[in-house]
């Protein structure tokens, strides 16, 4: 190799193509398709009593409209239930159109196909459907007192209730020298990918064959669940992901009805229909996450040392459950982050609200989790007047302790053990990178200027790569192009040069020769898809082992052909050579000819090749019998559990005394996820992390009113922070490889906006003197808060001044 | 239901990314849409569709507007330039070249609304501060980047034009 590929900050190869307006996005695809549009409820619960479609079949341009009655077989069926759990006793899922009765605004009624989105359009407008509205239940207080129901038949709005437990926490808070109880809450918000959902799907008549194009995150999802809802045979069902502009979690959720809807109406009417998501569509129908409220008790000893932690929450899981109870499984077990508890038991109740489904929104339950251990750390070094910073490690798990096993299944239903870490060190880098013990004097400083600041910290431990597999295959044309795919999606975390990198530095070509498709099930039908941190970890391993048995055979048939000894060849920059002997030669190109013995010349490579065939031994076939042609190779990696990443974040905020407003001076990011790949698409997605994470601290939610309406629905009033709200994030890496997979790799997708939420309210708390417990805020609500505390509604920090230098005690 | 059940469609000539154009819409039809739909220039994309995030900015005689903000038939007589004709791989842009550079671009679907936005203001401030840099394209939406690469995009690109001026660089 000339270059090292593997861990270098190497340019995307997907970005020319991408900044030169040659994306090809779910919209950009299907030129003269027939557009689907669809008459959405309007109402958060509420039965239908008729639909009229009488006065729109006048419009020019009308193909055809949909009601529930419409669909056939299984497409009328209600939607899959993707991740049964034992604890959820109450799954329901939607259909794909709504048969009798909706469940809340947005939800999909009426299906209309037309020439033209603009067409498509008028004839919903003209489609009048006749409801009788039923009780909303919006909100988490509402729907735990249970007095209306969103399902008639689930009692208490109760979808699924859970306790996990290690140890005996009643006996350990019975013995604690200190006990706090804290009530800790967060609203909802979204992913809001600047591209929404889409869907095009081709049928050929001829073929009997469905084409599927989806702005996915998992192809092999959509496949597989459009086949069977259709009757279709799984091979004639083809499933691609184009360029999909951002996911972060909500485009895992599969089979949307859309994505059911629009490849049956394909096949029903014989041509191409796509359904293109407008914004409004995606704040009412597709996912949401976040919302949940959490009462936290712990006891800790005098050192503030946790012996017993009890949490209870409640989470809001909107309408249906198609994607089980993840989001609070992973918040029930995340929340513990680098931290020993002592005794722990965490009990959760999921609620239906007659608002839109909740599914996993990058960080998937873990920002609440973080935000709930955090406080409650917080609250303990405040009670005992200790360091924050201290608090928190002394209930580190130590790099000696690992693999640590917290005694608790976690999402992917495998133990939560902790393969590696090394939070002790985090800590230390990043009380550098902020100037954790230099604060003091700059408070001191900043107070003497009349202004407010506060500093904050969190830490987070993150359950990355879960499995249950990827696969990677390689195949070496005889040009030496390398093409390599695996089938998990990409959604703007450069996977193209990832991938490429790892193959490159493996096989020993230049990068410039590598080729990676992802999300194709015609390339590779068995994948899972993009979430959970895991494209790294498990295509980067697959792909990595795969690489090795094609290098594996490129040797042998090289080996064979120079008439040397495997052991004495190396690969350097795509040339099969001996070592300390270049001169004896061959390409991979050249070797990629040999591997398969055709007796035609097509190109240069293959006449190149014929000064190497050897003399022919007539007692053998062409290709032994374990032996394939062509210089191909295919793995998969399937790991025994997930593997966990870990960092820690800081900031300065300021305050301002009297509007209250809330602005981020710094923000330091400490960040493990094992040995990087490329340090410079990590950054990256730590940039991106933190910029989701102060949108969730600060701007995020949505705002429901108590009939259901979703009242912000536009990108005028749900606030996503811009260039001028997100502050320049400071970053420092620490890399614990992990012992899990063979390329020591964790993942680092979701990392940067776990811990935002709670470092914001622990910069917020320090700057005020009172305690912080409900998020996003506001300045106004800061500004209430501040005025409840001057009441003496709220209390002042208990020794809030403990910790400070002795000039301000003043 | 007093709308016409068939549109009337208008004549557009236009010029766009250098070439003139002819085409007819209806009143109605936005100008995104004629541009990604009928001139299949999908460079250009649609984030909101309400004017907020951006993704959707083209140029209009050089100056940076919302093409989901605008009717198709408000382009006539005007000089368009969409994403495409700012450069190609082979000949990129400064803008482009820099996004390239400084990893400003994660999923690229809010992209070509931030390389329209930055290549006109660098043209009317060709040597901006960080801080002005920030300022320049927080009227575009991204969810992917955190912004802090876009930033040093455009400090970047800036440099660029200015190697190219004094023909340092090709
Ligand atoms: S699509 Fe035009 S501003 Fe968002
Ligand atoms: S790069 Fe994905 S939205 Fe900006």
């Amino acid at each position: 190799m000339t270059t090292k590929m593997f861990g270098a900050p190497i340019r995307r190869k997907e970005d020319p193509r991408l900044v030169t307006g040659g994306g090809r996005y779910l919209d950009d695809l299907g030129h003269g398709a027939l557009a689907a549009a669809f008459v959405r409820s309007p109402h958060a619960h509420a039965r239908i009593v008729d639909i009229d479609v009488s006065g729109a079949l006048e419009v020019d341009g009308l193909v055809a409209i949909y009601t529930h009655e419409d669909l056939p077989g299984r497409v009328g069926e209600p939607l899959p239930l993707l991740i049964p759990h034992p604890a959820l006793t109450h799954g329901r899922t939607p259909y794909a159109l709504a048969k009798d009765e909706v469940n809340h605004v947005g939800e999909p009624v009426v299906m209309v196909v037309a020439r033209d989105r603009y067409l498509a359009e008028d004839v919903c407008q003209r489609i009048r459907v006749d409801y009788e509205p039923l009780a909303p239940v919006v909100g988490i207080e509402r729907a735990r007192d249970g007095a209306e129901l969103v399902h008639p038949d689930v009692p208490g709005n109760v979808a699924a209730h859970l306790v996990q437990q290690n140890g005996d926490v009643e006996e350990a808070l019975a013995g604690a020298p200190h006990v706090l109880d804290l009530d800790l809450s967060i609203e909802r918000s979204a992913c809001m990918p600047m591209e929404g959902k889409g869907v095009l799907a081709r049928w050929d008549p001829e073929k009997a064959e469905l084409r599927i194009f989806s702005s996915t995150q998992t192809s092999t999802g959509v496949r597989a669940a459009v086949a069977a809802k259709l009757d279709l045979p799984l091979a004639k069902v083809e499933c691609i992901a184009p360029d999909v502009g951002g996911g972060f979690g909500v485009k895992i959720m599969h089979p949307w009805p859309e994505e059911i809807l629009v490849p049956w109406a394909a096949k029903t009417l014989g041509q191409q229909v796509k359904w293109t998501e407008d914004r409004r569509e995606h704040f009412i129908s597709s996912a949401h996450e976040r919302g949940q409220l959490h009462q936290v008790r712990v006891g800790f000893d005098d050192d503030g040392r946790l012996l017993g932690l009890d949490v209870k929450f409640w989470h809001d899981n909107g309408a249906y459950t198609p994607y089980g109870i993840i989001v609070p499984i992973i918040t029930s077990t995340q929340l513990l982050g680098p931290y020993k508890p002592g005794a722990y038991r965490c009990e959760f109740w999921s609620l239906y609200t007659n608002t839109v489904l909740v599914t996993p929104y990058r960080g998937a339950g873990r920002p609440q989790g973080c935000f709930a251990m955090e406080r409650t750390m917080d609250a303990i070094a405040d009670y005992l007047g200790l360091d924050r910073a201290e608090v928190r490690s002394r209930n580190f798990i130590l790099p000696e302790e690992m693999p640590w096993d917290h005694g608790l299944l976690f999402q992917d239903g495998r133990p939560l053990r902790y393969d590696s870490g090394d939070f002790p060190a985090s800590l230390a880098k990043l009380k550098a990178l902020v100037g954790w013990d230099d604060f003091a004097a700059y408070r001191a400083e900043a107070q003497a200027q009349g202004r407010k600041v506060g500093l904050g910290i969190g830490c987070y431990v993150e359950g990355t790569g879960v499995g249950p597999y990827e696969g990677g295959h390689i195949q070496i044309e005889t040009s030496g192009r390398v093409n390599v795919s695996t089938g998990l999606t990409s959604q703007g975390q450069g996977h193209e040069t990832s991938f490429a990198q790892i193959v490159a530095e493996e096989l020993g070509v230049p990068i410039e020769d590598v080729f990676v498709t992802t999300g194709d099930t015609r390339r590779m039908p068995y994948a899972v898809g993009t979430f959970a941190s895991r494209a790294a970890v498990m295509s980067g391993n697959a792909i990595a082992l795969a690489t090795r048995n094609v290098k594996a055979k490129a040797l042998r048939i090289a080996a064979d052909a120079l008439e040397v000894a495997v052991e004495d060849l190396e690969i350097v920059d795509g040339v099969v050579q001996v070592k300390g002997a270049p001169g004896t030669q061959m390409s991979l190109g050249t070797v990629s000819v040999l591997s398969n013995p055709l007796r035609y010349a097509f190109d240069e490579a293959a006449k190149a090749a014929t000064q190497f065939a050897g003399t022919t031994d007539l007692s053998k076939p062409p290709v032994a019998d374990d032996d394939e042609p062509g210089l191909e190779g295919k793995d998969f990696y399937s790991p025994t559990q997930a593997t966990f990443a870990n960092g820690m974040h800081a900031a300065i905020v300021e305050t301002d005394p009297v509007t209250a407003e809330i602005r981020i001076l710094r923000y330091c990011v400490v960040h493990d996820c094992g040995t990087m790949i490329n340090p410079m698409i990590v950054e990256g997605q730590v940039h991106g992390g933190v910029a989701q994470g102060v949108g969730g601290a600060l701007y995020e939610r949505m705002v429901y009113d108590e009939s259901g309406q979703l009242l912000n629905a536009s990108f005028m009033d749900f606030l996503m922070p811009y260039a001028s709200e997100v502050p320049f994030i400071e970053t420092d890496h620490l890399e614990t490889p992990s012992p899990l997979n063979p390329l020591g790799i964790k993942g680092a997708g979701e990392a940067g906006c776990i811990p935002v939420t709670a470092v914001i309210a622990s910069a917020i708390e320090d700057a005020e003197g009172f305690p912080i417990t409900s998020m996003p805020i506001s300045p106004v609500e800061l500004w209430e808060l501040r005025a409840r505390h001057a009441r003496g509604e709220l209390p002042s920090l208990a020794h809030h001044a403990a910790y400070r230098t002795s000039e301000e005690n003043q | 239901m007093s709308e016409p059940t068939t549109e009337e469609l208008l004549d557009i000539t236009l010029t766009v990314n250098g070439v003139r154009r002819q085409a007819q819409a209806p009143a109605r039809r936005l100008l995104s849409d004629f541009l990604r739909h009928d001139l299949q220039l999908t460079g250009t994309h649609v984030g909101c569709e309400h004017g907020v995030c951006g993704a959707c900015t083209v140029l209009v005689d050089g100056a940076p507007m919302r093409s989901c903000l605008m009717f198709a038939v408000t382009a006539q007589a005007h000089a368009i330039t969409t994403v495409e004709g700012l450069g190609t791989i082979e000949a990129m842009g400064p803008v482009q070249q820099a996004f390239t550079e400084c990893h400003g671009l994660q999923c690229g679907f809010c992209t070509p609304g931030f390389l329209t936005t930055i290549t006109a203001y660098l043209e009317e401030n060709p040597e901006p501060t960080e801080h002005e840099a920030r300022e320049a394209i927080s009227g575009n939406l991204c969810r992917c980047t955190g912004y802090q690469n876009i930033v040093k995009s455009v400090l970047r690109a800036a440099e660029i034009r200015r190697e190219r001026a004094a023909g340092t660089r090709p």
